[in-house]
């Protein structure tokens, strides 16, 4: 073979070219590993930072105790307001967002022609590129000038960021669902709506609870469209959405920016708080995922 | 006849009344009226930002682009300074991301042993996670001074001929800023690049290891090729998502407008950063109405990312579909 080769140097025997071949691409997998263990490496050192300074932070009252401001010494004091104000701000975002989201899925995969439905998919893409600071100082404008800041206008400003995402998890799973199961109900006389509602829905309630928790748990730790709209706040716990409510993400931001040692103690440890919360949250639903996929994925074959 | 109308392609078509029932009405005419919704609320968006900018725009105009003060004392606006740093910043985060997210890609597809590709690609994924807020706290107390004492000073002496490279000053860097971005767009842009190298098809790859073809050489003469349409859109989007952070990078980053600099070791603020820190601060209406200019230079960029992402998948997917 190597006769056919132009001036085959000595230096650059077939079986060296060969050798140095294989040698790149050796080199190559190494630097693949390598990227995959520096991602992994990243995601480890920054749960142990958090971990490591959060845990000694870690008790009772930062979740039962409200802050005191000035404290002066040991004073028993946590995050309380941060805590119910988030619970409240989320809840309400998803009791605005799931049903909104789910109907446009259900329109979009049940009902709409083909152009209608691309046309409103793109949107729904582009609600969900438009960076969520862009939707704080839209809620800004639209609820807050005027009115003042409010729990409801952060969980609007919430909701509208969860939307996109509630929409297309529950498309995905509704193009799951087999066709002959529609097809069955409907040749029975089942009216469509109930067919939609009561055939069609069930199936795929694993996949829409899975996209709801990976939502709730992208905006649990949402700061920027909070600042605008739901910031501006006092120490006590408040339980009233008509007020402002205080957010763990804004609380350990504003902690962050403090100059005081004992304040960014608080801060990791509310931020362990929310990062244990979204780990557990998206890793189980991931899991749910897997599982309920694998059920569909049965009842079509 | 009609009864059996309603099965195969027909099942997908709206009803036009024919036969409609009323429970059927009321379920299309509510979901219809939520994704009216949906549309809706993005041209709501587009109306209300805009709207709150019509003071800026119109006393300043295009010229706000190019104007590099910010000063709300004497009421002089300028965005030049912001769209600097977004560039500096988010372009340096894809440079260090990409090659990282390609490798990542290629290591769950094609390297690591099946036990281990479940779990590291949950593992990259759970990075996507973590709320930019925590990020941030870890930017600007841990990472921030080690880039400060040790990987700054140590880029500088040995690159320092580069100006990009030069001494920190503070703990608050253009380049920790890049860091933070890079770790919060590296799993988008690995997650769409790996579906995309298992979307590769099996006989292209198998005819080139036949060939005698070493693995490197079937991913940059198979894979890249066929997946490059896919990566850039994955790399706008990623590109994206960066220029639109605005809390870890408001963290880390130092807040400082008094001029741009290529020094990656300076302070500097971007576009979405500088809304985030000043959301309190804005007192006059000229000021408030130009910091939602800075955000309708950000819809547009997103817009803009978007809508070219798709377009690119559009024409990758339909040439691969002509291809097969």
């Amino acid at each position: 073979m190597s006769t056919f080769e132009s001036s085959p140097s000595p230096l650059t025997r077939p079986q060296d070219r060969l050798r140095r071949r294989r040698a790149t691409s050796r080199g190559m997998e190494l630097l693949a590993w390598l990227a995959a263990a520096i991602a992994v490496a990243i995601l480890g050192v920054v749960v142990y930072s958090v971990a490591r300074r959060g845990a000694s932070q870690l008790n009772l009252d930062l979740i039962t105790k409200a802050p005191v401001p000035f404290a002066i010494g040991n004073v028993k004091q946590g995050l309380a307001n941060a805590f119910v104000g988030s619970l409240v701000l989320v809840a309400l975002a998803a009791a605005m967002a799931l049903p909104v989201g789910i109907l446009v899925a259900i329109y979009l995969n049940e009902f709409a022609p083909g152009p209608v439905k691309s046309a409103v998919s793109l949107v729904l893409d582009v609600l969900n590129g438009i960076p969520s600071i862009v939707i704080a100082i839209f809620v800004f404008g639209l609820l807050v000038v005027g009115h003042g800041q409010s729990g409801l206008a952060g969980s609007f400003a919430l909701a509208t960021l969860m939307l996109p995402l509630v929409a297309r998890a529950t498309m995905e799973v509704l193009a799951l669902v087999p066709d002959s199961l529609r097809e069955a109900s409907l040749g029975l006389g089942v009216p469509r709506w109930r067919t939609t509602l009561s055939i069609v829905l069930p199936q795929t309630i694993g996949g829409v609870i899975t996209g709801a928790v990976l939502a709730v748990a992208r905006i649990a730790g949402e700061t920027a469209p909070l600042l605008f709209t739901s910031s501006i706040v006092g120490n006590a716990v408040e339980w009233n959405p008509t007020k402002a409510l205080q957010s763990v993400p804004v609380a350990i931001w504003e902690l962050s920016e403090s100059p005081t040692p004992a304040d960014h103690a608080r801060a990791w440890a509310a931020a362990l708080v929310l990062l244990l919360f979204i780990l557990c949250a998206s890793l189980g639903a991931r899991w749910l995922a897997s599982r309920s996929r694998r059920k569909l994925g049965r009842a079509t074959r | 006849m009609s009864t059996f109308d309603a099965t195969g392609s027909d099942a997908r078509r709206p009803f036009t009344g024919r036969r409609a029932r009323p429970g059927d009405l009321l379920l299309q005419g509510v979901a219809a009226l939520a994704a009216l919704g949906a549309t809706v609320l993005v041209v709501l968006i587009a109306y209300k930002v805009v709207d709150g900018a019509r003071l800026s725009l119109s006393t300043f105009g295009l010229g706000f682009l190019t104007h590099t003060v910010w000063d709300p004392v004497h009421g002089r606006f300028g965005a030049a300074e912001f769209l600097g740093d977004t560039a500096l910043t988010s372009i340096g985060a894809l440079v260090l991301a990409t090659p990282l997210a390609l490798g990542i890609a290629l290591f769950l597809t094609e390297l690591a042993p099946r036990w281990v590709r479940g779990p590291v690609t949950a593992l990259v994924e759970t990075l996507a996670a973590i709320p930019s807020v925590v990020i941030g706290l870890w930017g600007i107390l841990v990472l921030g001074p080690v880039m400060r004492d040790h990987v700054i000073p140590a880029l500088h002496s040995v690159l320092g001929f580069i100006p990009l490279f030069g001494p920190a000053s503070t703990g608050s860097t253009v380049f920790t800023a890049i860091i933070v971005l890079t770790i919060m767009i590296l799993p988008i842009v690995s997650s769409i690049s790996r579906e995309l190298f298992l979307g590769v098809p099996a006989e292209l790859k198998e005819a080139a290891f036949g060939l005698g073809a070493t693995r490197w050489e079937v991913v940059r003469g198979v894979m890249f090729p066929y997946a490059r349409g896919g990566v850039a859109a994955a790399m706008i989007l990623g590109l994206g998502r960066a220029v639109g952070e605005a809390i870890a990078v408001a963290q880390v980053i130092g807040a400082f407008d008094n001029g741009f600099s290529w020094n990656l070791g300076n302070p500097g603020d971007t576009l979405a950063a500088k809304i985030a820190l000043d959301y309190q601060g804005a007192t006059t209406k000229l000021e408030i109405s130009s910091l939602f200019y800075l955000g309708v230079i950000l819809l547009v960029f997103s817009l803009v990312v978007n809508l070219l992402a798709q377009w690119i998948v559009r024409r990758v997917s339909r040439r691969q579909g002509l291809a097969r």
